[in-house]
């Protein structure tokens, strides 16, 4: 019945929390890192707000051989070292209750014969209704025999009156036509409607804040064109090096890592012009228009840079580099820095760099999205007045420290006119962040709720994969990255490639 | 982490004290949070004054802010006579705690006091948390207000200070009765946007006699559903009567798991615990805008059967 309402919900009603119909979540990859540092502590948090059904049930699919209480115990610590709100008993109690463990292989048949049994006895003993997420967190070369597999046992049928979905995690293919491969088979089980893929990044506070920072206030959109801007940097840097993630890692490398999706993301929430509403497709089309605009800065060898890290001193302590790094292969060219030019070929854009770059192994970890503006055209103050002004420049700081910064110049107290940076600053503060959501908490929320907003559809996938495929090509040509002292800012070619645009990197 | 400074000012001006809160600011190091709102406390005794600054403070993590309790003390005192108390860093949350004692004539202008404390440009919310005024919004301190937060719950007569909550409301207000009963209808219209879409019959909303959030609950359910809503005295719990099935959300008086039944379904057992002033507070700091739900809910009060 399509013109039910249900008469305790109010649009005006902005206090009541959304909380999902009855539904089992499946998770398959229980045993790596992302289920027992993000996921199960991300579900134990979402209880502890309240946000769970109460027929809520979480089961794991493993080659372990497991009883139901051994996945329970792997969950419970996941939740004691890793969840962030405070553990309650009574809270883990019902969360328990709703915990099964279903041991099999991919590529058996029976296995999901099992697992589809389980969920039956979910539905019939705790009321699930017949509704599943399965989240695959497993590597993408699984991918297919999964699915096909949810599609022999019944389990990814759309059936009226219940729903099945599937959530998939980067990397979503390895250039275009993988990707494009991965999201035929996907689709051929799972409509794209029923597909969700995650870049946690969009998950974050600070990246939604784009969205109210520049549509919900009068101060920033005049300026926010070429007309004012010069450049724009997005940057994310860590000071971890790769020990212990070369089976993910070798091969893939940075760019594909992080600027194909949560930079080129960064870059459409930045780009984009204002959406209708925040309707998920308003958002798609925005997001879709401008990647669509966008592409490399010509010629590659002077736009683009890449490198890999040596060994060396990093801050206080003495690391490996990669080619050391336990698993890589001894002549690997996988690059552990990379950065790109990118122009917008849109009215609002035309003209202006964006350079996105991100590596390992930097000084800090950081996560930031910088408009640097144009000089003011004619300064009434003299040289000396002003040597020590740089450009303007709003920071918007997605990690850590999540907040504003404005920097401007502002005369130095004395008798001279002298004028100098100085920075204003708006703070997320640790304050505001000790109750705000983990990102993995509000995406597989609106997992639950059949909420797409936050993910990326397929086209956008395709898009960035566009962008970047040439920069990829490009460097498969150059043979070994350039090698970066760790701890640094990343390879001299990086730097080079921005002097010669006349600009240099922020020291984030 | 910071430590808790406390400074005492006994006899004061406010003047002495706004420059005290800068040099303690400064002094200590603390930086200047970007604070979002000014809470304004009026508790009405001494126990209540530090109950409300844990649960001020316990907000303030998420709606950092500065707190200012303006509590009226002897008023019969010969002479007017402010004693202050400036309370910065630990515990005192993200933002800075300001204790006014008025005495004498001066408890009746606590609005006086108060003002210069207001931070620039940012909303104000007030706060009684027990005795409230009967229309909050001509009291001194609800005219600073945006929005004017009651607590029936601290009251002698709960249901007749709820009750009450009708004729002296304007927009802004809230109570936190209501707010602790936020889960309670979430997880009521979550069962009802279930199959079979059925319209509800009828409603029976059960438990102690002196729990507002109760009443008001009932007065939801009434301002929403065409039918009857009763409201008995007895276990805890929530019917909600359809044709061919009866909803039932229902938890023993001090436990803290639901049970939510359904006609010819598995049972489902849920964490509900009876919600804390100071939770009910931040989510009441929230939003700022009135709350239409809730008046509604006060006007559906008037319909609701007590049996």
């Amino acid at each position: 019945m399509s013109d039910w309402h249900n008469p305790l919900r109010d649009k005006r009603d902005k206090r009541m929390p959304r909380i999902p119909g009855p539904c089992g979540l499946v998770i398959f990859g229980v045993t790596g890192d992302l289920a027992r540092k993000k996921l199960m502590p991300a579900i134990y948090d979402l209880a502890n707000r309240g946000l769970l059904p109460a027929a809520f049930s979480l089961i794991g699919f493993a080659r372990r051989d497991w009883a139901d209480e051994d996945f329970g115990k792997i969950v419970y610590d996941a939740v004691r070292e890793h969840a962030r709100t405070p553990f309650r008993q009574e809270i883990w109690d019902r969360l328990e209750e709703g915990i099964r463990f279903v041991q099999g292989t991919f590529d058996d048949e029976a296995s999901f014969g099992r697992l589809a049994e389980t969920l039956d006895k979910l539905d019939a003993e705790r009321g699930t209704g017949g509704n599943h997420a399965f989240y695959l967190s497993i590597p993408p070369n699984a991918f297919q025999t999964v699915c096909e597999q949810l599609e022999k046992s019944g389990l990814a049928r759309q059936q009226e009156g219940r729903w099945s979905r599937v959530v998939v995690e980067k990397p979503f293919g390895h250039d275009l036509n993988s990707a494009r491969e991965l999201n035929a088979v996907v689709n051929s089980v799972f409509p794209e409607e029923s597909v969700f893929r995650i870049d946690h990044y969009l998950g974050k506070e600070t990246v939604q804040n784009i969205l109210a920072l520049r549509f919900a206030n009068e101060l920033y959109e005049p300026i926010w064109n070429a007309n004012y801007v010069d450049s724009v940097q997005i940057t994310m840097a860590e000071d971890i090096g790769l020990g212990g993630r070369a089976g993910y890692y070798d091969g893939v490398g940075a760019a594909r890592d992080v600027i194909q999706n949560h930079l080129m993301q960064l870059l459409a929430l930045i780009g984009m012009e204002e959406p209708v509403n925040f309707g998920p497709r308003q958002l798609q089309a925005e997001k879709i228009k401008v990647l669509s605009a966008t592409q490399l800065m010509q010629p590659l060898d002077q736009t683009t840079a890449r490198g890999q890290y040596a060994a060396g001193w990093q801050g206080s302590e003495k690391v490996a580099g990669l080619l050391e790094e336990e698993g890589f292969a001894k002549d690997s060219i996988t690059e552990t820095y990379a950065a790109i030019a990118l122009e917008i070929d849109t009215r609002r854009w035309a003209g202006v760099p964006f350079f996105l770059r991100t590596g390992k192994r930097l000084p800090r970890r950081v996560t930031e999205v910088a408009l640097i503006f144009k000089r003011a055209p004619h300064l009434p103050f003299d040289k000396t007045m002003t040597e020590e002004l740089g450009q303007n420049a709003l920071v918007i700081r997605v990690q850590p420290d999540e907040g504003i910064t404005t920097r401007l110049g502002s005369k130095v107290p004395g008798s001279q006119m002298e004028v100098r940076d100085v920075n204003m600053d708006f703070s997320y503060g640790s304050a505001f962040a000790e109750d705000s959501p983990e990102a993995y908490e509000r995406l597989i929320l609106d997992v639950l709720l059949g909420e797409p907003s936050l993910f990326p559809v397929n086209a956008e996938v395709e898009l960035s994969w566009e962008i970047l495929d040439p920069a990829l090509e490009h460097w498969a040509s150059q043979g070994k990255p350039e090698l970066y002292e760790p701890g640094t800012w990343g390879p001299e070619s990086a730097a080079e490639m921005l002097r010669n645009m006349g600009r240099e990197w922020r020291r984030s | 982490m910071e430590t808790l400074v406390i400074v005492k000012l006994p006899a004061t001006t406010t003047n002495e004290v706004n420059k005290k809160i800068i040099g303690v600011r400064e002094e200590g190091g603390a930086i200047t949070l970007s604070r979002v709102l000014t809470l304004v406390i009026a508790p009405d005794s001494e126990e209540c004054l530090e109950d409300s600054i844990e649960a001020a403070n316990y907000a303030s993590r998420e709606h950092p802010c500065r707190v200012i309790v303006a509590f009226a003390g002897d008023r019969k005192a010969d002479r007017p006579q402010l004693d202050a108390e400036i309370r910065v860093g630990a515990d005192a949350g993200a933002g800075e705690v300001v204790v006014l004692r008025l005495q004498g004539e001066l408890a009746d202008h606590p609005s006086s006091a108060v003002l210069p404390f207001l931070l620039p440009d940012t909303p104000v919310v007030s706060w009684w948390p027990a005795a409230a005024p009967a229309v909050p919004a001509q009291d001194p301190l609800g005219k600073l207000a945006n929005r004017r937060i009651t607590d029936a719950t601290n009251s002698e007569d709960p249901l007749a200070a709820i009750k009450s909550r009708l004729q002296g409301y304007t927009e802004g207000d809230t109570d936190l009765s209501w707010s602790r009963v936020t889960h309670w209808r979430a997880l009521l219209a979550t069962a009802v946007d279930q199959a079979p879409h059925e319209p509800i019959k009828s409603a029976v909303v059960s438990g102690l006699k002196t729990e507002p959030a109760l009443d008001i609950m009932a007065g939801w359910l009434a301002a929403r559903i065409d039918g009857p809503v009763q409201r008995a005295v007895g276990e805890l719990k929530v019917d909600l009567v359809r044709d061919s099935e009866t909803i039932t959300l229902s938890r023993p008086q001090t436990g803290v798991t639901a049970t939510l039944t359904r006609t010819s379904r598995p049972e489902a057992r849920i964490p509900l615990a009876r919600r804390e002033a100071k939770e009910c507070l931040a989510e009441d700091m929230r939003r700022l805008d009135a709350d239409e739900i809730y008046h509604e809910a006060l006007q559906g009060l008037d319909k609701v059967q007590y049996v």
